[in-house]
């Protein structure tokens, strides 16, 4: 597929990398030279330096024969021009806007129609969906789901003394009754998908795929703390504070913000009326000690520094804080921050870029079975992909045990009839079923593709 | 230094020196020549094994920073030239194996310059090899090998931007392997074209073929002592004007395939037309004098100004003998060379233009020392690193054209051979003035002065930096 991203920051940077190793033709777009550079000396892509809002510069990229355009600039306007621009220039070109502006991001819905978008992302939003998943099940590093919420990936980090550590995969269905099914262990720098005699150890991270009610049966056969948050302490009140608020408001979770800018601080209260606002420097240590940070439930580190979100989870961590969520930008040293005693680490440039891929694969394959869901269990190693599968193939009406699979990959789950069905060798795929596939990133496209 | 990454790619090039021997493998069982038939499949058996050798082991790490390009790039031009000499060195044509180096480096790197006196007697196997080294080394080796074999990811954009000439290297598409393709394509079809034209004149296929791949590579390697005054002025203004077309941007062709005429005719590419229209014009005046019409001689003016300025080397007239103000005209164009991304060497139009406009801006930028004014090349800035790299370009030719002289002066030739010798290997033009031009060869010259050439070759080919990079100490420290 050719597919143009305006805007070379961090997030058109993930996009490209991605994108382009999935073996799309990407073009990229930026009015700093130097960012063109950069991206095109590290990427087989091809760059274009001007402003990507312009009929001219879209013109000498190509946009007449692209298939997709998606604008990820750092303004919303500039971003919706690219998209109008697109629509009108392109030969039927798909068009997906980063709307960052709560003020736009509101009538979202109305731009998806009116504008004719395909797609309207607010990495803020979906950032702060993240947290407040996590929030409710502080035991989990991540929680992703499937199948709109019937099915849950969730990884969490086997604690010190559990009764899991000496177990082999196979045990856990066996002794414990437990109807989840075990995916990746990470153990220091390795990460593998599992098979039934794979073993246990202290201090993996685990993932696991099961319906939210069987998972809850699991964490308490292993007792693991189960109990949502109930108060949460927000350093930095920017837009994704802002969301989360939003988003945790029903649940009654009571929030409290640090924000250090006088003027924000009063916005905030005045649009969160039931949130604490406290202006105070949040990388302040008395403050923080001050308002409870020693032994509260959670700290969520949201300011704009991903040193200082670093550090301040840090202390809470070392104060007794229950569950520590570290937003962090950049996403170059994640294999280093990923050794620090951290509980979940977000980057929401890659929580948007999975979001766009997915959209990517499933329009590549309009038809057959198609992708509807692809998160990075372990990013650039594992993957877990949901599909729809709308027509009859080889992997159909089969019983899996007589399939042969592709190397690592795993058929975690089967969504039959609203029923989730964690699957054996025994159980076969039916026309009009969900299947969640974990495996190593091979870029699928169809369900089939799974097959040797 | 990922050494392992550069064996493996080296591999691949030893690889597909074997294949493109085929070529002169095919034509000496057309004509029977057994026994460089017997030399051609040696070489082929020892670059096929070394390259297995070479590829034995996958690196683990596939990541190639600029200088693993430049690397890579510089040693596997010399590679090639390396083996590809081997079959005129083995089966005896070329005694002396530094002569064989440097008749292979002349071909590789599209130059054409000879150390034989006489090619009519060598065989037709040998003389195809020749021909098609040019066609080879004219779009680039690696840009071949990219099309074909799949190298790393995004790293190959360091390998394409050090092979192909020019002062900043763009991709027609998004992916650097289409990219490769779609050159090749308009490369293997202006080719085919030539090809059939030369052969609806009095050209055998044979000499069709040879002429065609030395035209493509703009190379010039002829089979015949009198390069091309024997033939009829029909196929004598084919290869004119192939030459001409083979020294204009690639990019424009494809733009042409796309419609976009407006971009075809670029700043550069109208310089180019400029320039040759100009010095066509002069030349013919200057000597009409010399021949029955003013159509022989505009004939004669236009193939030697299109032979130098798209630094290909063939002749219909020894303009060693016309007057003084043709050759300094045919001797300055030497050095201006074709438009970048052409199969063409020498500085390039382009550059040259950003190097004019850069001194003029620099002197308003004396006048008015706050002033801010950019390079505009087809009305956009030109970048200031590309600026400065092309400034760095004109004193490091400068450099190395006048070491090269200096070097080859030891020999006690005359200044004009020297001089002209050294501008046409670093140009990549072929045959200069003096004891070096059109009927001449540069069979005289000393080894030390030979290997100074072979350098000069591949640096004017490789534009300059990735034959400096690879001698340079801090690129093999860590």
């Amino acid at each position: 597929m050719n597919i143009m991203i305006v805007g070379c920051d961090r997030v058109g940077q993930a996009l490209a990398e991605q994108l382009g190793g999935e073996g799309n033709n990407v073009t990229v777009i930026d009015i700093d030279a130097e960012k063109v550079r950069g991206l095109t000396a590290r990427l087989d892509v091809k760059g274009v330096i001007g402003n990507g809002a312009t009929h001219a510069v879209q013109g000498e990229a190509g946009i007449g024969d692209a298939d997709l355009l998606i604008a990820v600039t750092g303004s919303d306007e500039l971003n919706l021009l690219c998209c109008l621009i697109a629509k009108k220039a392109g030969n039927d070109c798909k068009t997906i806007a980063r709307i960052q502006n709560p003020d736009y991001s509101a009538e979202a819905p109305y731009l998806k129609d009116e504008l004719g978008l395909a797609m309207v992302i607010n990495p803020e939003y979906t950032a702060a969906a993240e947290i407040a998943r996590v929030l409710r099940f502080p035991s989990a590093i991540k929680i992703d789901t499937f199948a709109r919420g019937r099915v849950e990936l969730m990884k969490f980090r086997m604690p010190e003394g559990s009764r899991l550590v000496g177990m082999t995969v196979r045990d856990v269905v066996a002794k414990l009754g437990c109807d989840v099914l075990v995916c990746t262990i990470e153990r220091g720098d390795e990460a593998y998908i599992v098979n039934g005699n794979s073993v246990f150890a202290e201090r993996d991270i685990i993932s696991i795929i099961a319906s939210p009610r069987n998972a809850a049966d699991f964490f308490r056969k292993i007792d693991y703390k189960m109990r949502p948050v109930k108060r949460v302490i927000v350093a930095g009140g920017g837009e994704i504070a802002h969301y989360l608020c939003t988003i945790l408001r029903p649940t009654g979770t009571k929030v409290k913000i640090i924000e250090k800018d006088h003027e924000r601080a009063g916005e905030l209260s005045v649009e969160l009326d039931e949130v604490d606002v406290i202006e105070g420097d949040a990388s302040d240590r008395e403050l923080l000690l001050e308002e409870g940070i020693r032994g509260s439930e959670a700290f969520v580190a949201l300011t704009n520094l991903d040193e200082e979100n670093i550090f301040l989870s840090l202390f809470a961590k070392s104060v007794g804080c229950g569950k520590v969520i570290t937003k962090v930008n950049r996403v170059d040293f994640d294999d280093v921050i990923k050794h620090l005693d951290l509980d979940s680490t977000l980057y929401p440039k890659n929580v948007t870029a999975d979001m766009i891929v997915r959209y990517v694969r499933a329009m590549k394959n309009s038809r057959g079975s198609n992708m509807e869901t692809l998160y990075n269990v372990i990013k650039g190693k594992v993957e877990a992909a949901e599909f729809k599968v709308r027509e009859e193939s080889a992997v159909t009406d089969t019983p899996l045990k007589e399939l042969t699979f592709k190397d690592q990959v795993l058929i975690a789950a089967i969504i039959h009839d609203e029923q989730v069905i964690i699957p054996r060798g025994h159980d076969r795929i039916r026309v009009g079923d969900r299947v969640i596939v974990v495996s190593r990133p091979m870029g699928l496209d169809d369900i089939s593709d799974i097959l040797l | 230094m990922n050494y392992r990454m550069i064996k493996n790619v080296l591999g691949w090039i030893l690889w597909f020196e074997a294949i493109f021997m085929l070529v002169p493998s095919v034509t000496a069982m057309v004509y029977g020549e057994w026994r460089e038939l017997l030399f051609f499949f040696a070489t082929m058996a020892i670059c096929a094994l070394l390259g297995l050798l070479c590829r034995l082991g996958k690196p683990r790490d596939t990541v190639l920073y600029a200088r693993e390009g430049f690397v890579i790039v510089s040693l596997s031009w010399i590679v090639l030239s390396l083996f590809g000499a081997l079959p005129l060195f083995l089966s005896g044509w070329i005694p002396n194996y530094i002569d064989a180096l440097f008749e292979t480096v002349s071909g590789f790197t599209t130059t054409g310059s000879s150390i034989l006196a006489s090619v009519e007697e060598l065989p037709r196997s040998i003389l195809m090899w020749r021909s098609f080294t040019h066609w080879v080394g004219g779009m680039g080796v690696l840009v071949f090998i990219m099309a074909f074999v799949p190298l790393s990811g995004g790293q190959n954009m360091h390998i394409m931007r050090a092979e192909s000439p020019g002062p900043d290297v763009s991709k027609l598409v998004p992916r650097v392997r289409t990219t490769a393709l779609i050159l090749y394509a308009i490369y293997l079809g202006m080719t085919f074209i030539m090809f059939i034209l030369l052969l609806l004149g009095d050209m055998t296929a044979f000499e069709a073929l040879n002429t065609s791949f030395a035209t493509a590579g703009t190379g010039g390697f002829g089979f015949c002592n009198d390069s091309m005054a024997s033939f009829s002025p029909y196929v004598q203004i084919v290869v004119t004007v192939f030459m001409l077309l083979f020294s204009v941007n690639f990019t424009c062709y494809y733009m042409l395939f796309l419609g976009r005429v407006k971009e075809v005719l670029n700043t550069e590419l109208r310089a180019f037309a400029i320039i040759v229209a100009g010095a066509v014009t002069v030349v013919t005046l200057n000597i009409v004098s010399m021949y029955q019409n003013v159509g022989d001689a505009l004939r004669h003016a236009a193939f030697s100004v299109a032979t130098v300025i798209s630094t290909t080397g063939f002749a219909t007239e020894n303009f060693d003998l016309w007057p003084e103000l043709s050759r300094t005209v045919l001797v300055l164009l030497m050095f201006v060379g074709a438009c970048a991304g052409s199969t063409g060497g020498g500085i390039k139009i382009s550059r040259i233009q950003i190097l004019i406009r850069g001194a003029f801006n620099s002197i308003g930028d004396l006048i008015h020392p706050r002033r801010v004014k950019k390079v505009m090349l087809d009305k956009r800035p030109v970048d200031r690193t590309v600026v400065q790299a092309t400034n760095v370009y004109m004193v490091w030719y400068l450099l190395i054209f006048v070491a090269s002289v200096i070097l080859i002066s030891f020999d006690d030739h005359d200044l004009v051979t020297n001089f002209t010798a050294v501008a046409a290997t670093l140009n990549n033009v072929g045959p200069g003035l003096g004891k070096v031009g059109p009927t001449g060869n540069f069979a005289f010259f000393s080894i030390p002065s030979k290997l100074v050439l072979i350098f000069d070759m591949l640096a004017g080919r490789l534009e300059l930096f990735p034959m400096l990079v690879l001698f340079a100490p801090s690129t093999w420290k860590r």
